[in-house]
């Protein structure tokens, strides 16, 4: 495990290089010479006993350093790893000349949540993935780091304080809703009101920002962030109505026919936990990762003497599944007092669906992995709690569907072990409320919603949809590049109306 | 939004408030419940089942027992103020028809959510007569309500302090011997609710339970209200909350709506110091 580098040790690094590299002509060679730069963080010691933000973002020579190492090519492989298409290139030579205003103005012609995809993207296997620094050094690990230039503009923004919102457009006359308010819905609720329609977002939670805020952690994405995105939503004129939950609160079919929306946007998440349905699942101390991090996250439980929801017990923490919210689910127990959490996967390490970055973060806060094991059943005491589970190791066979090779059980190779807790983290499903309410919405065999790949249309005129009740569980920046792809065929949609009327 | 119209107490512990609330108001049907959220940024969100509501003002009511760190502090408000989130109708509607002859059991606060049923299966030409039980008279609730609706009316008392002192399942299992009733509701403390399982089961009687489990969003989302029905896992949020009684797993939920025990008595202590509230004065 490489050492703790404090953030002025970093710092002082980049000014050296800078003073080094900065004034002058650089050549590509010069440029693939510039070491990448380190993430400052928080000391993963002092780190498990906080909710504080694990990565602490780059100073300002380190950034400027970073953005230095772009070749800036001029077939920017980069940009076509972008979901949203942001120009890299270009945000990345306005971050170098240290004009950050600039940089950020390149970012948001593209996305409108700079803070936040900079910390969650997986630019590993976007924007990174294609660089050619990358590809060059053999490494995909010494790519630019594009996305910790994204947080460092964004952020720089923010502190500024001069954050300008869009500019709205008058007033339309039509009246559009956003159904949830995660990042499909915040990204659709913008452009929406840009255009000047009247847009009203609602959110079934008492807090907005859907799985922005009772999923992912304050450790890797400050909630008030989060909420700087929705204020300047509500700076912008976007009305939003807690305490809403479509298809329960007022149906679809009623908030077109009877309260007047001419267009409705849906983006309501895939909020319905997956369980494995072995034995012992419903045992007291079995949590989905879901009711798990929305307690701590949303519930704020993790402040003890404050909140009202209350927390279980942990010692011994098992966490079924290798993705990003296992990983959130192992780093909360672990913050939360657990002595010892670990990760249980059927893969190896190389399978893993989470972040690299989240893997070794985790590990170097002292989550345990225990790879290639497979849980059969959950055995509890005479009360009901949780006192062991029964793993059966795996080996890794053909291929899957998903390319990746599938765990083959090997007989006999069962054995129990200790745990109080067990936290389920194998995925969502699509909430089916809403379809089920709803007659003339089609959705597919998962339950996802049927939309027109260029438009996001559904099967119901006037109705939009997008995020991860269309893909599935996926990532920030793919519901927000729907929201937006939504929200530009429901403007052409509403301007089509007018024409008509 | 939301503010209470009314409030009153219908024993020491036992608040009933209506609420301003035309969405839920217009939507709700008989079985169907609230989320509540009060008290800031750190308050535990409770469920509530919709005692009433009145589409024409456009409110609903809830009775609730004051239990909890939650319900203790709803209890502090007055008419006028407003609660600051209310989320509903969650959960399914009850299953309204003609069936012939109705018992409906309901036992302690379990008397309030009953109240709407038993209204409805009146009106769909149902033959009803209702079961209202308690530890004591003073947590008799919703009688004359009730009277109003029932053929027959039977109330009972743990102590005998009024009515007849028996547990509910004293006079279910009579009606069941001798009425013959063709559908059994029930509706209280989960304990009460198994044991009326236990009375209607060797009668064959079709009975439906309303359960209220612990729960977070109530959309379905975080899985925490999840019960075993005939082997199978359902949350209660969106699958019920009402059940078949028989296909129950009730040690399992029994034991399950004990997962916070510790932490819970220790917050109820926490909050009758810090609302300065007495012990048995809610």
């Amino acid at each position: 495990m490489m050492a703790h580098h404090t953030k002025t040790d970093l710092d002082t690094l980049a000014q050296n290089l800078w003073q080094q590299y900065s004034g002058r002509e650089l050549k590509p060679k010069d440029r693939l010479a510039i070491p990448p730069q380190e993430m400052p963080s928080q000391a993963p010691d002092e780190r498990v006993a906080n909710m504080d933000e694990v990565a602490l973002g780059y100073t300002e020579d380190q950034v400027k350093v970073e953005s230095l190492r772009c070749l800036q090519c001029a077939n920017a492989p980069c940009v076509k790893g972008c979901p949203v298409g942001i120009d890299i290139p270009r945000f990345i030579a306005k971050a170098a000349e240290g004009d950050f205003a600039a940089s950020v103005s390149v970012i948001k012609e593209s996305s409108m949540l700079p803070s936040i995809c900079g910390r969650v993207c997986p630019q590993e296997s976007q924007c990174q993935l294609t660089c050619t620094v990358g590809k060059s050094l053999k490494s995909i690990d010494k790519a630019v780091n594009i996305g910790r230039i994204e947080r460092y503009v964004a952020d720089w923004e923010s502190s500024t304080g001069k954050r300008e919102n869009p500019e709205v457009a008058p007033s339309t006359g039509k009246k559009v809703c956003v159904v949830g308010s995660g990042p499909a819905s915040i990204t659709a609720a913008a452009d929406l009101r840009r255009e000047g329609h009247e847009v009203v977002m609602f959110e079934a939670l008492h807090k907005a920002g859907g799985v922005l805020v009772y999923g992912i952690p304050e450790f890797r994405l400050p909630k008030r962030i989060v909420k700087e995105e929705l204020d300047a939503l509500a700076a912008m004129g976007v009305k939003l109505e807690h305490n809403f939950l479509v298809g329960r609160t007022a149906k679809l079919h009623d908030l077109m026919e009877r309260d007047g929306f001419d267009a409705i946007f849906l983006g309501t998440g895939a909020g319905l936990p997956k369980f494995l349905n072995i034995e012992g699942e419903n045992l007291v101390g079995v949590f989905s990762a879901n009711e798990y991090l929305t307690r701590s996250n949303l519930m704020r439980a993790y402040d003890r003497k404050k909140a009202g929801t209350p927390l279980y017990h942990s010692k011994k923490v098992a966490v079924f599944g290798g993705g990003n919210v296992a990983m959130d689910a192992a780093r909360t127990a672990l913050r939360l007092g657990a002595e010892e959490v670990t990760i249980v996967y059927r893969r190896t390490d190389e399978e893993m669906p989470a972040r690299r970055e989240e893997i070794a973060h985790a590990k170097e806060e002292g989550v345990k992995f225990l790879y290639l094991h497979a849980p059969l059943k959950i055995l509890g005491d005479e009360k009901g709690k949780v006192t062991q589970v029964e793993l059966i190791t795996c080996e890794l066979g053909e291929p899957d569907a998903s390319g990746r090779r599938s765990p083959v059980e090997i007989p006999g190779s069962e054995a129990l072990y200790d745990f109080d807790t067990v936290i389920v983290a194998i995925g969502n499903a699509s909430n089916p409320l809403i379809e089920k309410t709803t007659k003339g919405l089609d959705v597919n065999r998962r339950g996802n919603i049927i939309v027109d790949e260029e438009t996001c249309a559904t099967s119901m005129p006037g109705v939009y949809a997008g995020g991860d009740i269309v893909l599935g569980a996926a990532t920030v920046i793919l519901a927000m590049g729907q929201g937006r792809k939504a929200a530009k065929a429901m403007n052409a949609y509403l301007a089509g109306r007018e024409e008509s009327a | 939004m939301f503010t209470i119209l009314e409030k009153k107490k219908l024993s020491a512990e036992v608040f009933m408030m209506k609420i301003e609330a035309p969405h839920i108001a217009r939507e709700r049907k008989a079985g169907q419940f609230v989320i509540l959220q009060q008290g800031g940024d750190f308050a535990e969100r409770i469920p509530l089942t919709i005692a009433d509501a009145d589409t024409d003002e456009g409110s609903i009511t809830i009775v609730f027992q004051a239990v909890g760190e939650a319900t203790h502090r709803l209890g502090t408000l007055e008419k006028g103020q407003a609660i600051e989130n209310v989320l509903g109708p969650l959960g399914q509607p009850t299953h309204i028809e003609k069936f012939g002859k109705v018992v409906c059991v309901g036992g302690g606060v379990g008397v309030a959510p009953m109240h709407p049923i038993a209204k409805a299966m009146k009106a769909a030409g149902n033959d009803v007569k209702i079961i209202i039980g308690a530890r004591n008279k003073d947590l008799v609730i919703l009688e004359q309500e009730m009277d109003t609706i029932a053929n027959e009316l039977i109330v009972c008392t743990d102590d005998g302090s009024y009515g007849r002192k028996a547990l509910v399942t004293e006079p279910l299992k009579e009606l069941c011997e001798q009425w013959k009733p063709d559908l059994v509701v029930a509706i209280g403390p989960p304990i009460m609710m198994k044991f009326c399982t236990l009375t209607t089961k060797p009668f064959d009687i079709p009975t439906i339970v309303s359960l209220n489990t612990i729960m977070i969003d109530g959309t379905g989302m975080c899985g925490g209200c999840r019960v075993s029905i005939n082997g199978k896992t359902k949350f209660v949020c969106v699958d019920g909350p009402e059940f078949d009684a028989f296909a129950v797993d009730w040690d399992n939920l029994l034991t399950r709506l004990g997962t916070y025990k510790p932490q819970e008595q220790d917050a109820h202590h926490r909050c009758h110091i810090g609302l300065e509230i007495k012990e048995g004065e809610a």
